[in-house]
């Protein structure tokens, strides 16, 4: 994750009510996906940017994840994700989220 | 299923995957506020 | 019913160049390796150093002899990844397509390309590219000299970083004391542009239709040009004229991210039909701050530096010839500030709706060329393998308009897809570089149909949260008989 866009966020997340934060992903693969969850749960695991080392814990969730489409009403979901679920790794997706979750 | 109603949402979008605006809208429609939305490029 | 084109004017596509530049010392004056060794120094430049290919290798690298028009894309289906490990021992650096110069040449053409006098050239490396400039004045100085000119702003290019001692070839003087677009780095990235596309029109110059003027030049390119009252003023396309020694053509920039090319191939192809110019050449130079851009994925996986070539690139869009691919303007397409930037509102807007309008499907089309990143570079960096998502998401299209099945949909991206070969730079990534493979396939080979695609980043620029792209379909000449070759 780039070194600006970490700083941007960690400002973002300092100047308001934490604790009613979510983070929504729309990363393509589990690559991208393990690289930016590990930087907002645990800091930036190549300890150079804003981030290193400090985790912000937020929730954090991808777009794809079952449980996220369900709180989002159907005709937005369809028209906004459409067929991004079936051609992006949604599985891969969602295990790589639970595997930074577990950690 | 998440409860997304009056959370504070950072959409980190990207290119080529679902870009920010697309991730916003789908958080405001679940009755979340979007405080930060941002979309990344690979090059 | 597929609707017959309107009757205006014919533009055709007729050739397109390309030319990349092999500059692996250029690797550390990338944006991004430039922040890094910044910041982490010496370790990092002996590491870097390590990584870089020699000219050779870079010949040898089967995605650039698909560039260049010696090998077709499809051949990379069937190389094993990386590709880096297949070399093409003994391949030619110059092609159909274009050609492949090494780091001295394109020194020698920056010394050329510099009508401000603000290069200054080491006086003990200018006798080594003495052909390269001929006729060329150039300024020289001692090491000393030139390490002064450094700490006042100058900013160096090196050469031997792969297998010698590196060492300082010159440097761009900045071009004025207080003016942060004329900053030393800036001149360099935009001389950098500038002599990567008039190497493009040269050769397409030389080859095609040598003696038939050029009206004028479209610049498609990402660089921003102009001093402290007009940052990105623009125009190198007349700059790219100059230097590529045509004299004819006016020229003008078209703006648009990546997708500059595919609006200016639009705009090229009406410029023709209104019949307000006979002759357009879009052009494009190479960028300068994407070169080592994905350095860190390729240092995990120990691959070499892959992005060390600057690309140009000339495309010659010209009244109806009876034989090039038309281009159909009633297909061209453009994304409207309305359509969504996700995947599939691009490529439905992009792809389908124009083809809808004269009656064709996705499955109607032979070939797609969407963005053609090398997935060798994209992957190590976790960008994933960029056409490969982009031709599913066009086969999910095809599936949902219920021309194929899903289980069908692999099967389509491997008869209407190709495989990535560009390397990344923005614009030249952005669909075109199948255009010599698609010209010759629309005209000696059996194909009926070809549509481009590109996209761009506008969001990046913080003025907007929004996408952009282009597209444009070829199509066999209808006065070229389909059974094939005349000449």
């Amino acid at each position: 994750m780039d070194l600006e866009e970490q700083g941007t966020i960690k400002r973002v997340v300092e100047g308001s009510e934490r604790s009613r934060m979510v983070v929504l992903l729309g990363t393509p693969n589990k690559g991208s996906t393990t690289m930016i969850a590990l930087t907002l749960t645990q800091g930036d695991p190549s300890y150079a940017g804003p981030l290193a080392g400090v985790p912000l814990g937020l929730p954090i969730h991808h777009i794809l994840e079952p449980e996220v489409r369900e709180a989002i009403p159907a005709d937005v979901y369809a028209r906004e994700i459409g067929p991004l679920e079936f051609v992006l790794d949604a599985t891969g997706i969602s295990a790589a989220l639970k595997d930074v979750r577990a950690r | 299923m998440i409860d997304l109603k009056d959370k504070l949402v950072l959409a980190l979008g990207e290119r080529d995957g679902v870009p920010g605006p697309a991730l916003e809208a789908c958080a405001v429609s679940a009755g979340a506020k979007v405080i930060y939305s941002a979309t990344q490029c690979f090059a | 019913m597929i609707q017959e084109r309107r009757a205006i004017g014919v533009p055709v596509i007729r050739a397109a160049r390309f030319v990349l530049a092999h500059v692996p010392d250029l690797v550390m004056s990338g944006s991004k390796p430039r922040r890094e060794l910044a910041r982490q120094g010496e370790v990092l430049r002996t590491q870097l150093r390590a990584h870089l290919r020699s000219f050779r290798d870079a010949v040898a690298y089967p995605p650039h002899q698909v560039l260049i028009g010696n090998q077709v894309p499809e051949l990379l289906y069937e190389f094993p990844r990386p590709w880096h490990m297949r070399p093409m021992d003994n391949a030619p650096a110059v092609g159909a397509a274009g050609m492949i110069i090494d780091q001295d040449s394109f020194y020698a053409w920056l010394a050329r390309a510099d009508t401000a006098n603000l290069i200054v050239l080491d006086d003990a490396y200018a006798p080594r590219i003495a052909a390269g400039l001929e006729g060329v004045r150039v300024s020289t100085r001692d090491a000393a000299g030139l390490a002064r000119a450094v700490s006042a702003g100058a900013e160096p290019f090196h050469c031997d970083g792969h297998d010698g001692d590196v060492r300082v070839a010159g440097v761009v003087l900045p071009g004025h004391e207080e003016d942060e677009s004329l900053r030393a780095p800036v001149l360099l990235e935009n001389l950098a542009a500038k002599v990567t596309g008039a190497l493009a029109l040269r050769r397409l110059r030389d080859e095609v239709a040598p003696h038939e003027p050029v009206d004028f030049l479209l610049g498609s390119g990402e660089e921003a040009v102009g001093d402290r009252y007009q940052r990105g003023g623009g125009n190198l396309a007349k700059a790219i004229g100059e230097l590529a020694g045509v004299r004819t053509p006016g020229g003008a920039d078209v703006k648009a991210f990546c997708a500059g090319p595919v609006h200016a191939l639009i705009l090229a192809g009406a410029l023709i039909a209104a019949g307000v110019h006979r002759r357009v050449v879009v052009v494009g130079g190479g960028s300068l701050a994407k070169l080592g851009m994905k350095f860190r994925g390729h240092l995990t996986v120990d691959y070499p530096i892959l992005e060390d070539v600057l690309a140009g690139m000339a495309i010659d869009v010209v009244a109806d010839d009876g034989r090039s691919p038309e281009l159909r303007l009633d297909a061209a397409m453009v994304h409207r500030i309305e359509d969504g930037g996700a995947g599939h509102h691009m490529y439905g807007a992009l792809a389908q709706a124009p083809l809808r309008t004269l009656g064709l499907r996705l499955s109607d089309v032979d070939r797609f060329a969407v963005e053609l990143h090398n997935p060798d570079i994209t992957e190590p960096a976790g960008s994933g393998d960029v056409p490969g998502n982009n031709y599913t998401m066009l086969a999910a299209l095809a599936a949902r308009a219920g021309e194929i099945t899903r289980e069908q949909m692999p099967a389509f991206v491997r008869a209407h897809g190709l495989p990535g070969f560009s390397p990344t730079q923005g614009h030249i990534p952005s669909a075109i570089p199948y255009l010599p493979h698609a010209i010759l396939g629309l005209t000696e080979g059996t194909m009926t149909r070809v549509q481009f695609i590109a996209k761009g980043s506008l969001f990046l620029g913080r003025m907007t949260g929004m996408s952009d792209g282009a597209s444009i379909l070829l199509e066999r000449n209808a006065q070229f008989l389909r059974k094939g070759v005349t000449s």
